[in-house]
């Protein structure tokens, strides 16, 4: 039913090469992702999730594999192609905004990516009435700040930016890394919530890393687990449907 | 007066410096050396150009074009060659000394007896000392006017965003690397430009006229910070003409002083890290404090 998005094809990426302490990070990693698709990403530490995603943004060179969009080698791209069809959400609410820029800039910034950014002026007063609409979807007060810097703004709301900048433009594909992992537990809820509703809505394909066992549980239809480089479980559907919590602690006992 | 009018020429000429600089030291945030061997390099363009025939305008804005491309390799060693910042800045600036002498032709060339933009006709209705001041504030306007434009349109914002965080604006597609190189090479250019008209108001170029220029250009930065606090990002381009100026201004009150200009060099450093280290002396000093204290007591 649903087409291949994204295929990773035998990914290998090692460290500490011609030394013999050699390490695979990625240890021949395949993974298809299809259309639609809304992944959690589980592993313990060093389990190589973020590896997974600096190597799908194209951050990290590999050591041997292939990456194929919609068919196509994207292998060598740099980032900025990547980024194309890329949308990407930090763990650190630092890394997803320019700090000394508004919120309203920050906005228009990512409603450019992938697009040629030109000498033409940026026209940011006319973009004001819909970043309103849009921010104050977020229902975090972000709406009264837009012409903040991102710099003075709290952690959760920095965040929920973050999302908002990723997401504002459709793409293809979104890579969520523990996005909700620095805030207190109510407004990661919130933000959770969000992303729930606007991965569905606009029918985003997605892969969210998560150290929640219960998130990874609700939310997608998809479960993958890392370990040492490789994917060891993946579950679909009416399958991961049926998962619970203590089925995973097991799974995991056996594989440590 | 005569005085007062001459520092604000000087300051209105030299704060393209200023400007130039702001684009790598504040916005992206690196010190760019480069300028002191694209200062030099944009006077000796200019004063050879004039030498040999080309109109004063013609070779000012060559001069522009040749520190642009001094930028181009900073920027190309910096981002492709991934050298630090500082060094590749350092490794220009040096072979600039050489392709500076190769241009001159020898350490010192004069503009004696030739056309220069402060030579136009129209300049000569002016009282002394206001051709400087009517010349540097229309080419103020000019290239700040520009400078704000630019950063206004999508391609600036995006090199604003590079300087702002970098793993953000490559998730966004930007190309940062371009972005760097694109503001080396837009502020050398403009330094370059700076140094054309400062030598064709002194007359002359010379190799050893690039010598402390970053810590000038520094000041005027620094100083229309410290001078007018929280601006907003076009206001605080203006503050960089204004400290400019101000800077022209402590340094005419130095020499009053009685101080060589042989010590400009010095006291400009010594001006600039004072004005560095003023958030560290609030902080130890309470200097708010007091002055507010002060205030108090006299009401």
């Amino acid at each position: 039913m649903s087409k291949p998005l994204l295929e990773l094809q035998d990914l290998v990426v090692k460290v500490n090469r011609q030394t013999n302490e050699e390490l695979r990070i990625l240890d021949d990693l395949n993974l298809t992702i299809n259309q639609g698709d809304f992944i959690t990403v589980l592993g313990s530490n060093g389990a190589g999730k973020s590896t997974l995603f600096n190597a799908i943004a194209g951050d990290l060179a590999l050591s041997s594999g292939q990456i194929k969009l919609h068919g196509n080698d994207v292998t060598h791209d740099s980032v900025e192609k990547r980024t194309r069809f890329l949308g990407r959400v930090f763990q650190d609410p630092k890394l997803g905004t320019a700090p000394r820029m508004t919120v309203a800039e920050n906005l228009l910034l990512a409603e450019r990516r992938g697009q040629r950014r030109g000498l033409r002026p940026r026209h940011l007063k006319q973009q004001h009435q819909r970043y309103q609409e849009l921010t104050a979807a977020m229902g975090n007060g972000l709406e009264q700040r837009l012409d903040t810097p991102t710099g003075n703004l709290s952690g959760g709301q920095r965040q929920a930016l973050s999302f908002l900048m990723a997401t504002i433009r459709r793409p293809e594909l979104l890579l969520l890394d523990e996005h909700t992992a620095a805030l207190d537990p109510q407004t990661s809820q919130s933000l959770m919530t969000l992303t729930e509703q606007r991965v569905s809505q606009a029918q985003l394909t997605c892969l969210m890393i998560t150290h929640h066992l219960e998130d990874a549980l609700t939310y997608g239809n998809r479960l993958i687990v890392l370990h040492q480089g490789r994917i060891t479980f993946d579950v679909t559907g009416a399958a991961k449907q049926a998962l619970t919590k203590e089925q995973l602690y097991q799974f995991f006992a056996t594989i440590d | 007066m005569s005085l007062m009018v001459s520092a604000i020429g000087q300051g209105l000429l030299w704060a393209v410096l200023g400007v130039g600089l702001f684009l790598t030291f504040r916005i992206l945030d690196f010190a760019d050396m480069t300028v002191e061997g694209t200062f030099p390099l944009g006077a000796a363009v200019c004063v050879a150009g004039i030498s040999h025939g080309l109109s004063p305008l013609a070779a000012t804005l060559l001069a522009f074009v040749i520190g642009s491309l001094a930028g181009l390799m900073t920027g190309l060693l910096y981002t492709k060659g991934h050298i630090p910042i500082l060094l590749a800045g350092i490794l220009v600036m040096t072979a600039c000394y050489s392709i500076n002498l190769r241009i001159l032709g020898r350490a010192n060339l004069s503009l004696l007896g030739q056309k220069t933009l402060f030579k136009l006709p129209f300049l000569k209705s002016l009282p002394p000392y206001f051709d400087g001041v009517f010349l540097g504030a229309v080419i103020m306007i000019l290239v700040t006017s520009l400078v704000i434009y630019f950063l206004q349109t999508d391609l600036g914002q995006a090199f604003i965003a590079t300087g702002d965080n970098q793993t953000m604006a490559r998730s966004l597609s930007i190309n940062t690397d371009r972005m760097k190189i694109l503001g080396l090479m837009v502020s050398n250019g403009l330094i370059a430009f700076g140094g054309a008209l400062v030598a064709q108001n002194n007359g002359y170029a010379d190799v050893n006229m690039g010598i402390g220029i970053i810590v000038i250009a520094l000041a005027s930065i620094i100083i229309g910070e410290v001078a007018f606090g929280e601006l907003t990002l076009n206001q605080r381009l203006v503050a960089v003409t204004l400290g400019s100026i101000l800077y022209r201004f402590v340094l005419l009150l130095v020499l009053k002083l009685g101080f060589n200009a042989n010590d400009l060099n010095l006291l400009s450093a010594i001006v600039l890290a004072l004005c560095m280290m003023l958030p560290v002396f609030e902080q130890h000093l309470h200097l708010k404090h007091l002055l507010k204290r002060g205030l108090d007591r006299n009401v």
